[in-house]
């Protein structure tokens, strides 16, 4: 992934496509998910010494046919289907990519059968085109891990009759929300923090974003794909801001502002205007639509909390949850202040009890009401309760700055 | 998310052990791989090890960049450990239910010496 980079990005722009075509002419899922990965190889060799083809899609789709054809030679059991497929095999012409393959993958890979770990590898391989090696530096597990993960949701997905097929309208909206689940997932697993570039590990958030541009392509009117894209962008445009030079995250209210992607805000806010005065509205649009209006804040001071805090409530609506309700809390903290917002954590802890954020909201608003003891305290069961890393590490940090 | 499921052993363990007859011995050898093949089959493995004898362990320090390995049974804080890590799997699954269901399948879980603990996730935050 070096010099070759743009060939790199053409392959795994035209993966879904390729596959789509070896999925209709010879429907066996599996055999043509590792033939096209033979194919991409072979073309990631010859392509920048050869030189790209006139009809790359052309080119991936007879180079992997060639493969699955010597795959089935192999296979004894397959012997008597052997000349139909050889028959079939040589593409008259061009192969004409289906319009909708890409969501035909999307809505196979995360099939219901699968584990949402097994749903984000088979993503990424068979419609982003990553290879395991790759996939596992990615998500941070040994290559046979991935491997294995993505060999059993294969085979859950032919036990589970699961066929390719372009969906109808109607299963493509009731298949839509766990594929866009599953990219903004890859996002967020892609997310991590580290100090200094790890070049050999790819970038699973610009993985995420190509992907969501790829499914917004097929439909840029759709209201929650679009309102995806948006949220990936208006998230990820933060990014150079996010991670201090020693590796530690930095919380959104103490970001350098000025080291944020404004082209990135520009698009993510277009996209936006563009789908919310018409389509059905959707959690991934109105978690777009908060990011949006963060990241239009001049400063952390400057934002516009009233509005924030109308979104929640019509995220809590949409999509209820104990850290909706907690992020409307800060929200309402910001708009009528700390005392308030403690009241109404207070009203809903029967609720919240147990999740880890709860400490974590309460320490920030005894801080605020200058509760201090209290507060060391709230950060520092907070800090004990919390699976992230660098919130642990920031938190104890406030109780210690507090005691 | 990763999770640690801690297998420890005592000297009440070793007792146990012994009491047992050579068939239940292999009985719980078998469910030990069991368990990990079946791991390593569904993707959720990461690794996994048996831990030798503790009496092999060496206590760490550094002092002005010199590093001193100390055998345990002297004056460490270690001599005095009743309870100890005898073997370890990490998985990566879906979720601590998963996790737990996992622990509670290993062999040694009958004598309550399995402990699953999450691993703490350095991308999860956004402050």
């Amino acid at each position: 992934m070096s010099g070759v980079e743009p060939v790199e990005t053409a392959l795994r722009e035209l993966a879904p496509a390729v596959l789509g075509v070896l999925v209709r002419r010879h429907r066996d899922f599996d055999a043509c998910e590792d033939a096209l990965q033979d194919a991409l190889l072979a073309a990631s060799r010859s392509w920048p010494v050869d030189g790209r083809p006139a009809n790359p899609t052309g080119w991936l789709v007879t180079t992997a046919t060639r493969r699955l054809v010597e795959t089935w030679r192999r296979d004894a059991a397959r012997r008597r289907r052997e000349s139909d497929d050889a028959a079939r095999a040589v593409p008259p012409g061009d192969p004409a990519p289906g319009r909708d393959d890409t969501l035909a993958l999307l809505v196979l890979c995360c099939h219901p059968a699968l584990t949402p770990p097994a749903q984000v590898a088979l993503t990424l391989r068979a419609v982003g085109g990553l290879t395991t090696a790759e996939i596992a530096r990615g998500l941070l597990v040994p290559e046979a891990t991935v491997a294995q993960r993505i060999s059993r949701a294969k085979a859950r997905i032919a036990a589970a009759g699961a066929r390719f097929a372009e969906p109808s309208p109607a299963e493509r909206e009731a298949r839509l929300p766990a594929v866009l689940e599953i990219l903004y997932r890859i996002y967020t697993e892609g997310h991590t923090a580290s100090a200094g570039e790890d070049l050999q590990r790819p970038d699973l958030g610009a993985e995420a974003i190509r992907l969501a541009r790829q499914l917004h392509g097929g439909w840029p009117g759709h209201g929650e794909v679009t309102g995806l894209l948006a949220l990936v962008l208006l998230t990820d445009a933060r990014r150079p801001a996010r991670v201090r030079a020693d590796g530690a995250l930095v919380p959104l209210a103490e970001q350098d502002r000025r080291r944020w992607d404004r082209a990135a805000i520009a698009e993510g806010v277009a996209l936006l205007e563009g789908v919310l005065p018409v389509a059905e509205p959707g959690p991934f649009q109105v978690q777009a639509a908060i990011a949006a209006v963060h990241d239009e804040a001049p400063t952390a001071e400057e934002t516009d909390w009233h509005q924030i805090l109308g979104l929640y409530g019509v995220l809590e609506v949409l999509a209820p949850s104990p850290v909706v309700t907690l992020n409307r809390i800060v929200a309402l903290a910001m708009v009528e202040g700390p005392r308030a917002g403690l009241e109404r954590l207070d009203d809903l802890a029967p609720r919240l009890e147990g999740h880890h954020r709860v400490d974590a909201v309460r320490a920030h608003l005894l801080e605020r009401v200058g509760e201090r003891a209290a507060a060391v305290a709230a950060y520092r069961r907070a800090a004990q309760r919390t699976l992230s890393g660098p919130e642990q590490r920031y938190l104890a940090r406030r109780a210690a700055a507090l005691a | 998310m990763k999770y640690l499921v801690m297998i420890h052993s005592n000297a009440r363990f070793q007792e146990r052990w012994e009491g047992l007859s050579d068939a239940e011995r292999a009985d719980f050898g078998h469910a030990h791989l069991r368990l990990r093949d079946e791991l390593a089959a569904s993707g959720e493995l990461v690794a996994a090890e048996a831990l030798a004898d503790p009496g092999l362990a060496r206590r760490v320090t550094r002092t002005d960049g010199r590093t001193a390995p100390v055998a345990p049974g002297g004056d460490g804080p270690f001599a005095e450990t009743k309870e100890h890590l005898a073997g370890f799997l990490l998985v990566d699954v879906v979720g601590e239910e998963r996790a737990i269901e996992i622990a509670g399948r290993v062999p040694d879980a009958v004598w309550g010496l399995v402990e699953v603990r999450p691993v703490l996730d350095m991308s999860q935050w956004d402050g």
